[in-house]
C-alpha cells in the first residue's frame, strides 16, 4: 500500500473481568445477566456513608494472572481514586490503582505471525486492579428519551493490562488477544468473552514512516468499541490503511494532533471520530483513604506461582519436544483449551502413538465436536477409547477405514472398542486369504498385470477396491503390497 | 502560589460547578489561601522519609468471596429522583458522550 517504509506501532489496553463470585468491593454478585439494578447494595449504588471491604479472592486472581504473564508483584500496592462524572457512576469516581499497581512489568509470548517458528516477546508495562462502572441504555432512535442507568455492573472487578506498543500488525494484535485469552481462561481467572464484555480491548495505534531519511509519526489513535476478535484486526488493518492514505493527503504528524479517538463500526467496517482532540485527561487521582494498601508477602507470591501448573505455552512447547508435534499441530490442540489437552496426552500415551493421535483429534474429533456442537468434556468417545483404538491401527491389526467405523459406532452406541469391532464384524484377515484373494483378482484383470508391468504401478488401486468389496475386512495397505508382490513389482 | 481565575474556571469545570464571574472572583483567593495553608508542608524535610499510603498502622484487611443478598430492585430505586419499572432514569445523554466506553 505505500510507496515508503512503515512500522506500524501499536499497544493495547485489555480490561478482563475477574471470575470472582462477588464484587471488588461489596458481596454483591458479580453475575452476568442479572434483572437490571437486583445486584446492588449501598457500597455499589455510592450512597453516603458506605465503606468498600476488597474481595481478597480478586486479588489472589490478579497475582495469578501477573505471574502468568511473567509481570512481577511489588511488595506493596495501593488504591486510588480516579474523579470523573457519569450517570452510570454513581460515587463520582472510579476506584483504582495508579502509581503502585499490583501487576508490573511483564511480558506475553507470541508466536511471530509472519514465521511460525519464532517467537515474539510482546512487553507489559503493569496490569492493575479497579472497578467496572456500570450500564447506561440510551435512546438510540431519537436520542430525546432519558437514558436507563443499570448499576449491577458496578463494582464488579477488572485487571486492566496495558501493553508496550510492541505489537506491530493486526496479526500480532489478534495473536496477543489469543495467548492472552487462552492463559487467563486456562488459569480460570476470567471467562474473557468479548461478547459478554468479560474481555474488552482498546488499541492505541499510529504508524513510523521512513520519509526523506527521516521518521514521521502519524497522529495516535485510540480505537474503541470493538466486540470480537475479528473485529479487533479488522479495525486495526483499516485504521493502519487509513492513517497512511490520510498522511499522504494531509501530512499530519503527532506534533499537529498528539491523539484522536475513533469508534469501530462493524457494520460499515470503519472508524470514525469520537473525540477530535483529547481534553487533557484530569482525573485527579489520589490514595483512597476509605481502602488499606495490600502487602503481598514473597512467600505468599512464590505460593501462587507454584499452583500455576503448566501454562499454555509451556504445554505447547512440551509437545513439541517430548512428542515431537509440529508447531502447527501442538498449537491447535493447546488451543483448545485444558481439557483438550487432557484428552490428547491420555490417548496419545494409550496408543503410543503421538502424531496418530494429534492428527485424529485435529480431524474427526474436532470435526464431530463441532458439527454435534458439543464440547470435549461431552464427547461420547473417551480418551481411553480412542487411545485403544489407535493402539489397534499402529498396531496393524485395523485400518484407518476400519477404525473410522469403529469410531463412528462409538458415537452412537454406548460399547467397548472391543464390543465396536465385533458388532461391526471386523476380524483380522490372514495372509492367506488376503494371497488368495489378491491372486483371483489378477486372474480376472490381466490388464491390469500388464499395465503395473509397463510401468503404471497406480493402476493396481482399482484392484484394492473390488478387494474392500469382496471383504471389507481387508487392510488396503496390505492389499497393496500383496498384489505388486505377485505381479512381481 | 496564586490562582488565576482561568485556573479558578478549570476547577469547577471539573467539578461540575457552574460559577458566575462575580463567584469566580470571590473563590480565587479563598481557594490560593487554602493552598497556601497546605503548602507550609513543604517547608519540612522529607529527604529520608517513606511516603505514606494511609495513617492506620493497619494493612491487608479484605473478606471471603462470599455472597451476601443485595437490596432488592425496588429498595435500590426508592431514592432515585426519576425511575422506571427497574432502572434509574438520567437525562439523556448525547452527543460523543453516548459512545464513551471504558475510561
Amino acid at each position: 500500500m505505500s510507496k515508503h517504509e512503515i512500522t506500524t506501532i501499536i499497544g493495547l489496553e485489555v480490561h478482563v473481568q475477574l471470575k470472582t463470585k462477588t464484587k471488588l468491593f461489596c458481596s454483591c454478585s458479580a453475575a452476568f445477566g442479572a434483572p437490571p439494578n437486583t445486584q446492588v447494595c449501598p457500597v455499589c449504588l455510592g450512597l453516603p456513608g458506605a465503606l468498600p471491604v476488597m474481595n481478597e479472592e480478586a486479588i489472589e486472581l490478579a497475582i495469578r494472572a501477573g505471574l502468568a504473564i511473567n509481570c512481577s508483584i511489588p511488595p506493596m500496592t495501593k488504591w486510588d481514586r480516579k474523579q470523573y462524572f457519569y450517570p452510570d457512576l454513581p460515587k463520582g469516581y472510579q476506584i483504582s490503582q495508579f502509581d503502585l499497581p499490583i501487576c508490573a512489568d511483564g511480558y506475553l509470548e507470541i508466536t511471530d505471525p509472519e514465521d511460525p517458528d519464532s517467537i515474539r516477546h510482546i512487553g507489559i508495562i503493569r496490569a492493575h486492579l479497579e472497578e467496572d462502572a456500570g450500564k447506561s441504555m440510551h435512546d438510540e432512535q431519537t436520542g430525546k428519551s432519558d437514558t436507563r442507568i443499570d448499576l449491577n455492573r458496578c463494582g464488579t472487578p477488572l485487571l486492566e493490562i496495558v501493553s508496550q506498543p510492541d505489537l506491530r500488525s493486526a496479526a500480532e494484535v489478534k495473536e496477543y488477544l489469543t495467548q492472552l485469552k487462552l492463559i487467563l481462561t486456562h488459569l480460570d481467572v476470567s471467562d474473557c468473552e468479548m461478547q459478554e464484555g468479560s474481555l474488552r480491548v482498546d488499541a492505541n495505534v499510529n504508524l513510523h514512516i521512513r520519509f526523506d531519511g527521516k521518521k514521521i509519526a502519524t497522529p495516535i489513535v485510540e480505537v474503541k468499541n470493538m466486540n470480537s476478535f475479528r473485529a479487533v484486526e479488522r479495525a486495526l488493518e483499516y485504521e493502519i490503511e487509513r492513517q497512511y492514505a490520510d498522511w499522504e493527503v494531509d501530512g499530519l504528524t503527532i506534533e499537529d494532533n498528539p491523539k484522536t479517538t475513533r469508534g469501530w463500526d462493524d457494520v460499515k467496517e470503519r472508524t470514525f471520530v469520537q473525540r477530535e482532540k483529547e481534553e487533557s485527561a484530569d482525573y485527579r487521582y489520589f490514595p483512597d483513604p476509605d481502602l488499606l494498601p495490600i502487602r503481598i508477602p514473597a512467600e505468599r507470591v512464590e505460593e501462587l506461582r507454584q499452583s500455576l501448573g503448566e501454562l499454555p505455552r509451556e504445554t505447547f512447547a512440551r509437545l513439541q519436544s517430548q512428542h515431537g508435534l509440529k508447531p502447527y499441530d501442538a498449537d491447535v490442540i493447546v488451543n483448545q483449551g485444558p481439557a483438550m489437552i487432557a484428552y490428547y496426552e491420555r490417548v496419545s500415551e494409550l496408543s503410543g502413538d503421538a502424531k496418530r493421535a494429534s492428527s485424529w483429534i485435529q480431524q474427526d474429533v474436532m470435526r464431530t465436536l463441532k458439527d454435534r456442537d458439543v464440547s470435549i468434556d461431552d464427547f461420547l468417545v473417551t480418551s481411553v477409547q480412542l487411545g485403544e483404538l489407535l493402539k489397534r491401527v499402529s498396531d496393524g491389526q485395523l485400518d484407518n477405514t476400519r477404525a473410522r467405523d469403529v469410531f463412528s459406532y462409538l458415537l452412537e452406541k454406548e460399547s467397548t472398542v472391543e464390543q465396536a469391532i465385533a458388532a461391526l464384524g471386523i476380524e483380522q484377515v490372514d495372509s492367506s486369504e488376503i494371497d488368495a484373494l489378491c491372486q483371483a483378482l489378477l486372474d480376472a484383470n490381466p490388464a491390469v498385470v500388464d499395465d503395473v508391468r509397463g510401468g503404471k504401478v497406480q493402476a493396481v488401486g482399482s484392484l484394492i477396491g473390488q478387494a474392500k468389496k469382496k471383504n471389507p475386512n481387508a487392510n488396503p495397505q496390505q492389499v497393496r503390497e500383496t498384489l505388486l508382490r505377485l505381479i512381481g513389482k | 502560589m496564586s490562582l488565576t481565575a482561568d485556573d479558578v474556571r478549570r476547577l469547577a469545570l471539573l467539578a461540575r460547578l457552574e460559577l458566575t464571574d462575580e463567584e469566580v472572583d470571590a473563590i480565587g483567593p479563598q481557594v490560593t489561601k487554602i493552598l497556601g495553608f497546605v503548602e507550609q508542608l513543604a517547608l519540612l524535610d522529607t529527604e529520608d522519609v517513606e511516603p505514606m499510603t494511609t495513617a492506620l498502622d493497619l494493612d491487608n484487611r479484605w473478606r471471603a468471596d462470599e455472597l451476601v443478598p443485595s437490596l432488592t430492585n425496588e429498595q435500590a430505586l426508592q431514592n432515585a429522583p426519576a425511575k422506571d419499572d427497574s432502572c434509574f432514569l438520567v437525562p439523556p445523554v448525547l452527543g460523543t458522550a453516548a459512545s464513551k466506553s471504558s475510561h
